[in-house]
């Protein structure tokens, strides 16, 4: 079977506008996140890692007039743009688009918001940014709640081994609304401190906004320094519950072990987990258990919430990258926001960042409908 | 990798008040959506308690799919890996207008984590997987329009892959007034060729 890599990639977030800028953040333990008190997103005051419009508009304003698009769509425009700039890909009909978001243009829905209600059609999202970079292929949506970004990562790897594209352009974005806030908050999953994935005084999530892309391709001529092959990937259901993790991991475990067959690796060649790790009780936990039952209790693992907060549709992607920077500048990034073990079952969490040699990479998800999803990357020597 | 072909063993679709399984007539009802998946829920013998708290298009979802698994002889207690990918047009749109209706007035603000768990399309599959156990992979897709080369491709692909047993995928879509159902069953024999044509003929049907 032909090899697929995650190759060029983008990353638009509060803490810079390209993946090595934001890279280098992290590097200095810097958190996007900060305390916002603004009512109009929710009554009381909350962290969130949000995209300051008018540094946005000012990188936009190159590309097309920022009253056209929508606040996510300049987001995936400039994220995608910077993309196809580097990769110099050029656009026809062996190139697909997965545009993976959960909520997409939903504030549009919102009475006081100047797009008319179609825009949050995600179809219509998906068109928007389709037409913008002239592709010919219909845009390919994944809306499955928390796993939709890095499961774009193999939906593309997938239709590149069926023949049906050579090269896959990915986008995962969602933005920080009322909508989710009130959502989340109903909920009481909110934390109205920093978020602590897997410590023991953590109290909920953070939600943040990024938009992430990458190009996923076949071709060796159209790989980046820091490209990765994706060896392996799966996706299995808890058949559990809508709202809550299984208590016993079976999802998360079983996609692991689907995602490592499919790799011909075992459990000791990962070296290193990119994790969820949202800093809710029940997904830490559960992810706890499901690493220790695959064997994986040991290896160096980090959640990137701390850095990002929550960025549901593109976080899997986002953390996907980011690992990719790991591989490529062999450092294990800390996990910010974690102190003391605050799970029952032990997991090696990356307490102060490091280098070391590194070569492969494994990627979990989790999300509401009982969804999980496993992906393995491997560097790839040029 | 054997590319070995594959067959459509059963489709279902719910539209227009009607139900019909394989193209034979099984229930109909005029009236709104919500009495005719009711009407149709119990008619077709879904039995699943949690379906009265589900949103309009898990209603639909679960009760194409149960009548249909059900045909197939598909039990829980077997943990089948059938996987599930479904597609539609309007996301779960039509419970994310409940939800901003609850948060749109602040003198009238009473969001729900019941309705906001909804705001999710693929809510609907994890719903279906706990009915029938399906550990398997659950995907849902946003197209402006039905796309059978979509589908096609990602089942061949989790076929092929040895990454689910069978698959059972299709369109199920809730807006406003309007529903509309088409699920059909890929499995590695069936009475329908498992090829674009087909699916979009049994789609048009």
């Amino acid at each position: 079977m032909n090899k697929v890599f995650l190759s060029y990639n983008n990353i638009i977030s509060s803490l810079g506008f390209s993946s090595e800028a934001v890279v280098e953040q992290i590097q200095k333990e810097v958190s996007g996140l900060s305390l916002i008190k603004d009512k109009t997103y929710l009554p009381q005051p909350f962290y969130s890692s949000l995209i300051d419009n008018n540094l946005l508009n000012e990188a936009f304003e190159s590309l097309g007039s920022p009253q056209n698009y929508t606040k996510l769509e300049r987001m995936m425009i400039l994220s995608l743009n910077d993309v196809i700039t580097q990769s110099n890909l050029s656009i026809n009909d062996r190139v697909g688009l997965i545009v993976s978001t959960t909520k997409g243009n939903v504030d549009a829905l919102d009475a006081d918001n100047s797009f008319p209600e179609e825009r949050a059609y995600l179809s219509s999202l998906a068109n928007s940014i389709s037409n913008f970079f002239g592709i010919t292929r219909t845009p390919i949506v994944i809306s499955n709640a928390c796993v939709s970004g890095i499961l774009a990562v193999a939906t593309a790897k997938r239709y590149i081994q069926q023949g049906m594209y050579d090269h896959v352009l990915v986008v995962g974005g969602d933005l920080v609304t009322e909508f989710i806030l009130s959502g989340f908050n109903s909920f009481q999953a909110l934390s109205d401190e920093l978020c602590k994935p897997y410590d023991k005084d953590r109290k909920g999530i953070n939600i943040g906004e990024v938009t992430a892309s990458a190009l996923v391709t076949n071709d060796i001529e159209l790989l980046s320094e820091d490209a990765v092959a994706i060896i392996g990937e799966a996706s299995c259901n808890d058949a559990n519950h809508i709202s809550g993790p299984s208590r016993t991991g079976e999802g998360l475990f079983r996609s692991i072990q689907s995602a490592l067959e499919q790799s011909q690796i075992s459990a000791k060649d990962i070296d290193f987990i990119s994790a969820h790790g949202t800093a809710t009780l029940y997904n830490d936990e559960m992810e706890a258990i499901a690493f220790n039952r695959s064997g994986l209790e040991d290896v160096p693992t980090h959640s990137l919430k701390g850095y990002f907060g929550h960025t549901l549709g593109a976080s899997g992607l986002l953390e996907a990258i980011v690992g990719v920077h790991s591989l490529k500048n062999d450092t294990l990034y800390k996990s910010l926001g974690f102190d003391t073990l605050g799970v029952s079952k032990p997991i090696n969490l990356i307490t102060s960042t490091q280098k070391t040699p590194l070569r492969t990479m494994l990627k979990t998800a989790s999300g509401f409908g009982g969804c999980n999803t496993a992906v393995v990357f491997k560097k790839h020597a040029l | 990798m054997t590319k070995e072909s594959l067959g459509i063993s059963s489709y279902i679709q719910i539209k227009d008040h009607h139900i019909k399984l394989n193209g034979k007539p099984l229930f109909s009802h005029e009236g709104a959506f919500s009495e005719f998946i009711k009407m149709g829920y119990k008619q077709c013998g879904v039995a699943y308690p949690k379906f009265f708290k589900m949103d309009d298009l898990s209603k639909l979802a679960l009760v194409a799919a149960d009548i249909l698994l059900k045909h197939e002889g598909v039990q829980p207690e077997n943990e089948e890996n059938i996987a599930l990918i479904f597609s539609n047009k309007a996301s779960s749109l039509n419970t994310d207008r409940s939800h901003q209706e609850s948060i749109q007035n602040k003198d009238n603000y009473y969001p729900s984590p019941a309705v906001f768990v909804y705001t999710l399309p693929n809510i609907c599959l994890g719903e279906i997987s706990i009915k029938y156990k399906l550990y398997s992979e659950n995907s849902f897709f946003i197209f402006d329009n039905f796309n059978a080369e979509h589908l096609y491709h990602y089942s061949q692909s989790l076929m092929q892959s040895k990454q689910a047993e069978k698959v059972l995928c299709g369109w199920v879509d809730v807006d406003n007034d309007t529903y509309e159902a088409f699920l059909y069953l890929v499995s590695k024999n069936g009475s329908y060729e498992h090829t674009i044509n087909e699916i979009n003929k049994l789609y048009k049907k």
